[in-house]
């Protein structure tokens, strides 16, 4: 594999990596949504230099469902569910930027020590995207951990999801019928929350989702 | 006869970043008056400043100390010694072993050193204000900046100026990523580290925002002239190195000829205007932050270089 080819790989793969910080530092709500589809297409490019590498012709399937589902109907769906529960101008205070930044580092270089001591065996490229795959997930997974705005933590778990596409496209690609059915489930989940969405904000006139807590009593 | 030329270059490069660097204050500022639809002064008026305010007499408050007067000196040698170390027009000058990157940023702390502690020498409130201000950016810029130069230094092998500028120009540069995450955090760091719009405005005297000024509030005649210099230098340094490392075309290459040391010049005070328009572009388009927001803005800084250096790491250990 010429040099070329990985670094044109790294440098889709590191992208990926650098809007996923994007994601953690935005903090209000239309922007997270731009950046998340902006996340989606560079995902896009990154799947179909893969197969374009790889000579897969399936992963161009897999990038147009990342093009399609997640750079242009979630994002707008999203849109449309802020604008109808009139939340666009909340500012969401989150643990604060600086340190929810560090802990993101942590977990990047977290996740590059590990991959790269597992996967000794496997070629460079895939090596390389199951270590930033494996970053975007933890990235994922802190930003629903770290905001209380429940519309940021579904596009934290999107964004997740991202992460997993990456990694199953490093390790040769997974079936077809496996990551179609994945993309719809996500849509269903996806479905699913909105309406939770909903229901939640019928409830307690807020999506701020330390309400429940509230509501169950827990934290004190 | 090679020495001698030598030494005439490089003493060429010294005078050029002096006196350039009046001139790129005075045309950011024509630009982004311009660009708000206004005249603006004359791209020659800050030199007319420096000429007006060094015939002036120098008032100093009654409790200065002699550092009080000492420092304006001091700041304006570290600079100017730190610009002329950056390669500008011309590589492998005469002093380049020296050029390196964590000489020039050592230079430039002990400069900020010198300047908060004539802020804070007279004991007037606003100077200890700006002091502390300046020093909560500088503990957020360094480690920034110190992130930044290990990218580099990783990448290029050195953290000599001419060696990584001969890198960029090289085909080993490939495609990277961790260089375009260093360029931005790069440039963020200069914004804030010459007090420019989001962090700090250059033009005002509004007591609640300012930074800089505010340490230079009892400053006058001479000693305010050597220091509004010292910082068109600062300004003058960080577009040089912006453009000496990302940027390296042009440069005349060791042992070239005068006509290729022209054109270099050229290339030079292109890269400068081209630098500068963008500056004021920048300026033009942005509204300054809260100071507690400046956290942010420089922890993204350090965000980026530290993920430049991570992202290279793993290219490296594969």
């Amino acid at each position: 594999m010429g040099h070329l080819e990985f670094d044109v790989a790294h440098l889709f793969a590191g992208g990926l990596v650098l809007v996923s910080f994007m994601l953690l530092y935005q903090d209000r709500l239309y922007a997270l949504l731009n950046v998340f589809a902006l996340q989606a297409v560079v995902l896009a490019l990154s799947v179909s230099w893969q197969a374009y590498v790889q000579g897969a012709p399936h992963l161009y399937v897999t990038a147009a469902i990342a093009l399609f589902f997640k750079a242009i109907i979630v994002p707008m769906a999203l849109h449309r569910i802020i604008a109808r529960l009139g939340v666009h101008r909340e500012v969401e205070n989150v643990v604060s930027t600086g340190p929810t930044m560090l802990a993101g580092m942590g977990l990047v270089a977290l996740s590059m020590v590990v991959m790269l001591r597992v996967t000794s065996a496997a070629v460079p490229l895939a090596r390389e995207d199951l270590a930033f795959a494996l970053s975007v997930v933890l990235l994922g997974l802190l930003m629903m951990v770290t905001r209380n705005n429940a519309v940021s933590q579904i596009v934290g778990f999107m964004s997740l999801e991202n992460g997993l596409i990456l990694a199953a496209t490093g390790a040769k690609g997974m079936p077809l019928v496996v990551e179609i059915s994945v993309a719809f489930s996500v849509l269903i989940a996806f479905i699913v929350i909105g309406t939770l969405l909903f229901r939640i904000r019928e409830r307690f006139d807020t999506i701020d989702a330390e309400a429940l807590d509230r509501f169950r009593g827990g934290r004190r | 006869m090679a020495v001698i030329l030598d030494l005439v270059v490089q003493n060429a490069q010294m005078l050029l970043v002096l006196l350039l660097a009046p001139l790129l204050t005075g045309f950011v500022r024509k630009a982004k008056a311009r660009l708000q639809r206004r005249r603006g002064p004359s791209l020659l008026q800050p030199y007319r400043d420096l000429l007006r305010l060094s015939r002036k007499e120098t008032v100093l408050a009654e409790e200065s100390s002699w550092l009080f007067r000492v420092i304006p000196y001091l700041i304006f040698a570290a600079t100017w010694v730190a610009a002329s170390l950056v390669p500008t027009f011309a590589a492998g000058l005469m002093f380049n072993w020296s050029a390196d990157l964590i000489a020039i940023i050592a230079l430039l702390g002990s400069a900020r050193f010198f300047l908060a502690l004539a802020g804070m020498d007279v004991g007037t409130s606003f100077g200890g204000l700006g002091s502390s201000r300046e020093m909560m950016i500088a503990t957020l810029a360094e480690p920034a900046t110190i992130m930044i130069v290990f990218t580099l230094a990783l990448l290029a092998g050195s953290t000599q100026l001419s060696q990584v500028a001969a890198f960029m120009l090289s085909p080993a540069v490939g495609l990277r990523v961790s260089l375009g995450l260093a360029l931005v955090a790069l440039v963020m760091v200069a914004i804030a580290e010459n007090g420019r719009i989001p962090i700090d405005n250059p033009a005002t005297h509004l007591e609640l925002t300012m930074v800089h000024e505010a340490m230079l509030l009892e400053y006058s005649g001479r000693h305010l002239a050597v220091i509004e210099l010292a910082a068109s230098l600062k300004l003058l340094l960080y577009l040089s190195l912006i453009a000496c490392v990302f940027l390296p075309w042009g440069q005349a290459q060791p042992g070239a000829g005068p006509a290729a040391q022209l054109a270099g010049v050229g290339a030079y005070i292109g890269k400068l205007a081209v630098g500068g328009l963008f500056l004021a572009w920048f300026e033009t388009s942005i509204a300054k932050m809260r100071v507690f927001r400046v956290s942010d803005f420089l922890g993204a800084a350090l965000m980026l270089g530290l993920l430049g250096t991570l992202l290279l790491f793993v290219s490296r250990s594969l």
